[in-house]
């Protein structure tokens, strides 16, 4: 038979990501997976998986619980894990918690700051985790797009986009000092539409939220909310119609837009997304709340 | 159009197949090359509404295109950079087309920042060069082809922009192409494709141009949509640097690692380097299933059958094509550090999966990058080029970049700062230093009168004698 020596370029991707996380954990004393129940962290933990096959990863995963996620991710999370046997860890806030802080109260930016961001990096402290997976990807964001791989974060876990380390071939620096890391994103190079093929050809479970499907819904400023807990304030409540929608990214549920749609496989959702005029983010709240504001995010340690 | 007639499972299904090109794209501030990128971007859909009004409503604000929309803006995202109207770093974009997948990584053409126009080259199938029709080939122009050629980038396509503003005058487009194949050519370069454009109006950026009847070639999407990159990568000698020992239980024992180049079989007769010891392939191990035989770049998980100890930084090849090993080498190093080159001090060297302390010895000279001129240099300083020697306090297996980038390319890494200092391309093996220079055979190629276009021929023929273990070597 005729040996064929090229590999396309989904086949390609995944290469370049598990030579990614097998060169963390060859590096690292201390890594973690940060896991945050959507698409693209399902994907990495599956490409984690593949890369220390027949052996488990060396590396347990940690989800920032900001407390305002939809409930079918917890329910996703804590199943998948368990089916796949991985070490969970959950961290959130527990002080800005039970100040009662979030989005309805304290506004997105406030929420997003203390409940995603200083969970984080806290999360990142009490651990001593040196290098830290994310499931970033470069298509995703402008700011993001000049982001290196190996991302490298001071000891205030700061990046400085003017200052990175240049990053060539597949020779990645992973030389750090007490306090500092490295944040890694093996996905840098996939694009939303790699992903969904992905998912497709391997069967990756993905959170129910993502196809379409009745559900209780409100109009908030121009996006589509779901009433998911009884967290939703009262002015709100009579306001509910129910609509058949799905999510395009998760986050925060009164954070997170749903759009209307039909699309409830994967191929049907790859259709929609070859003929849509919205960006991915679009549906995010907290990328408008400041102009430039992923950056500054992403400047103060936020992924 | 024609996906249309394909049901969504079909198009997935070739989606899927598609290969994937990266490119570089190379000219100063004012040549356009932000305008192309966009310009490729939106004709192959890759703008979405939303980035599409931002846009709109940045150009009117900020932008410099006049009444047309600046598609520069859509790629310039720090908000420092916007602030000074430069792309200060290397950004990376994605767009695919019904052939292919790209990822464009884009990089400044500013004098300063030479640095990070190899930070963005160094994986590139392909090179765009941007030149304004108005002002031809300029000094910059030399520096990004010779960075092009330095990086071993196999394809170059020279982009004459601006052709609206020289009235699509074919002897303007004549003069500067030909001036530029003449360069290119004495650097080496031979697969150049030179192609009139008006990246602002899209002439000859997706669809032929009616304003240039007289250009004959392809349109740049056509050109980058066929391209052949099928034998960039080295598939004629098996590298497989061990990045990951797994031991999952004591049944199991198994070495990860990325295939650098080459092809691999089960049952095939590999050797451990640096130890020499020999075993034969007993399972080519991935989460999909074993694989009878495997291949450069990809991933895979190995077992041997024999006991032979074997840990990261190590390498297994096959024993009749081995690649160098040793102490000493010498490579062209390009310094990305603000800190100029202290030769004093002890560096770190991270080569394939191996780090190792290095010392950088004599600097044979340091090439000019705007007139490639050999200059006398004792140290280099930021966005400098030279021809360095240097020593690894661990043996490190290598072949020269130019056969093999995958094992010949190394970074530099100060070991205070812990910055990537330099970055390198091995050029062989510096047999003064290893002092074993006496008794080996040698041939001169330029002494015996062997031209040029044989070298690499010859050099194939000594890397089959040495790999048969007749220490024979090569000079040009």
């Amino acid at each position: 038979m005729e040996e064929n020596y090229q590999l396309s370029h989904l086949k390609a991707l995944e290469a370049e990501s598990i030579h990614i996380i097998r060169e963390v954990a060859a590096e690292f004393r201390n890594p973690v997976m940060l896991y945050s129940i959507g698409k693209d962290s399902s994907v990495m933990v599956r490409l984690a998986e593949k890369a220390f096959y027949p052996a488990r990863p060396p590396f347990p995963l940690m989800h920032i619980d900001s407390k305002w996620k939809f409930r079918e991710m917890i329910e996703f999370r804590d199943r998948y894990a368990k089916e796949n046997g991985w070490n969970l860890i959950v961290e959130y806030n527990k002080e800005a918690y039970e100040a009662g802080v979030g989005p309805f109260t304290h506004g997105s930016k406030v929420h997003t700051d203390l409940m995603k961001t200083q969970a984080l990096l806290n999360g990142l402290k009490k651990y001593k985790f040196d290098a830290a997976f994310g499931g970033a990807r470069r298509d995703e964001e402008k700011s993001r797009a000049k982001e290196r791989i190996f991302s490298f974060r001071d000891e205030f876990q700061h990046w400085d986009p003017k200052n990175q380390r240049p990053e060539l071939w597949d020779i990645y620096n992973t030389r750090i000092r007490e306090g500092e890391s490295i944040r890694v994103f093996p996905l840098s190079n996939w694009t939303e539409l790699d992903i969904w093929q992905y998912i497709r050809h391997e069967n990756i479970p993905i959170v129910p939220l993502y196809f379409a499907k009745e559900r209780p819904v409100i109009e908030i400023d121009g996006n589509l909310i779901m009433a998911d807990d009884d967290r939703l304030p009262e002015k709100y409540r009579d306001k509910i119609q129910m609509r058949k929608v799905r999510f395009r990214t998760l986050g925060c549920w009164p954070l997170t837009g749903a759009v209307e749609s039909d699309a409830d496989t994967i191929e049907k959702i790859v259709e929609e997304m070859m003929v849509t005029t919205k960006s991915e983010r679009t549906t995010r709240v907290i990328d408008f709340d400041q102009e430039s504001s992923m950056e500054q995010k992403k400047r103060e340690g936020y992924f | 159009m024609e996906t249309r007639k394909l049901s969504i499972e079909e198009y997935l299904e070739q989606d899927e197949k598609k290969d994937l090109l990266r490119l570089l794209t190379a000219g100063s501030v004012d040549d356009g090359k932000s305008t192309l990128i966009g310009r490729l971007l939106y004709d192959s859909k890759r703008i979405y509404d939303d980035q599409l009004q931002s846009l709109e409503r940045d150009s009117r604000r900020i932008g410099k295109a006049g009444d047309h929309i600046d598609y520069s803006l859509l790629l310039d995202g720090l908000k420092a950079e916007r602030e000074q109207g430069i792309t200060i770093d290397v950004a990376y974009r994605y767009f695919s087309t019904n052939k292919r997948k790209f990822i464009i990584a884009d990089t400044p053409g500013h004098e300063q920042y030479t640095r990070n126009m190899i930070t963005g080259g160094s994986t590139a199938n392909l090179a765009i060069i941007l030149v304004d029709a108005r002002n031809g080939i300029l000094t910059q122009t030399h520096r990004h082809t010779y960075l092009v050629s330095l990086l071993g980038i196999k394809h170059i396509v020279l982009a004459v922009n601006k052709m609206d503003l020289v009235d699509f005058s074919k002897e303007r487009y004549d003069s500067i192409t030909s001036e530029y194949l003449k360069f290119a050519g004495s650097l080496g370069l031979e697969d150049i494709l030179c192609i009139p454009l008006s990246a602002l109006d899209g002439d000859n950026v997706v669809e032929k141009s009616a304003r240039t009847p007289w250009y004959e070639g392809p349109s740049l999407m056509e050109y980058l949509e066929t391209v052949k990159i099928d034998r960039d990568i080295n598939l004629d000698d098996f590298r497989f640097p061990v990045q990951y020992v797994l031991r999952p239980d004591l049944d199991f024992r198994g070495f990860s690692g990325k295939i650098a180049s080459g092809v691999i079989h089960r049952g095939d007769t590999v050797m451990a380097l640096p130890s020499g010891k020999t075993s034969r392939i007993s399972r080519i191990v991935t989460y999909d299933g074993d694989l009878e035989y495997a291949f450069a770049p990809q991933c895979v998980t190995v077992t041997l059958e024999d006991e032979i100890d074997l840990s990261r930084g190590e390498m297994l090849v096959k024993p009749e094509d081995r690649p160098f090993s040793g102490h000493h080498f010498k490579a062209m190093v390009v310094w990305m550090d603000e800190t100029r080159m202290d030769r004093n001090k002890s560096f770190f060297l991270k080569q394939t999966t191996n780090t190792t302390r290095a010392h950088i010895g004599e600097i044979d000279y340091r090439v000019d990058v705007n007139t490639l001129e050999q200059m006398h240099s004792d140290g280099l300083a930021l966005n400098e080029v030279g021809l360095v020697h240097i020593s690894t306090s661990s043996v490190l297996m290598y072949d020269n970049y130019r056969d093999n980038k995958a094992t010949g390319a190394f970074i530099i890494i100060d070991p205070v700062t812990n910055f990537t200092s330099g970055v390198g391309m091995i050029i062989g093996p510096d047999e003064e230093a290893a002092g074993n220079g006496e008794g080996d055979l040698v041939i001169d190629m330029p002494a015996l009168g062997i031209g040029p276009e044989h070298f690499e021929a010859v050099e194939k023929a000594c890397r089959y004698l040495r790999g048969r273990g007749i220490d024979v070597k090569c000079k040009r």
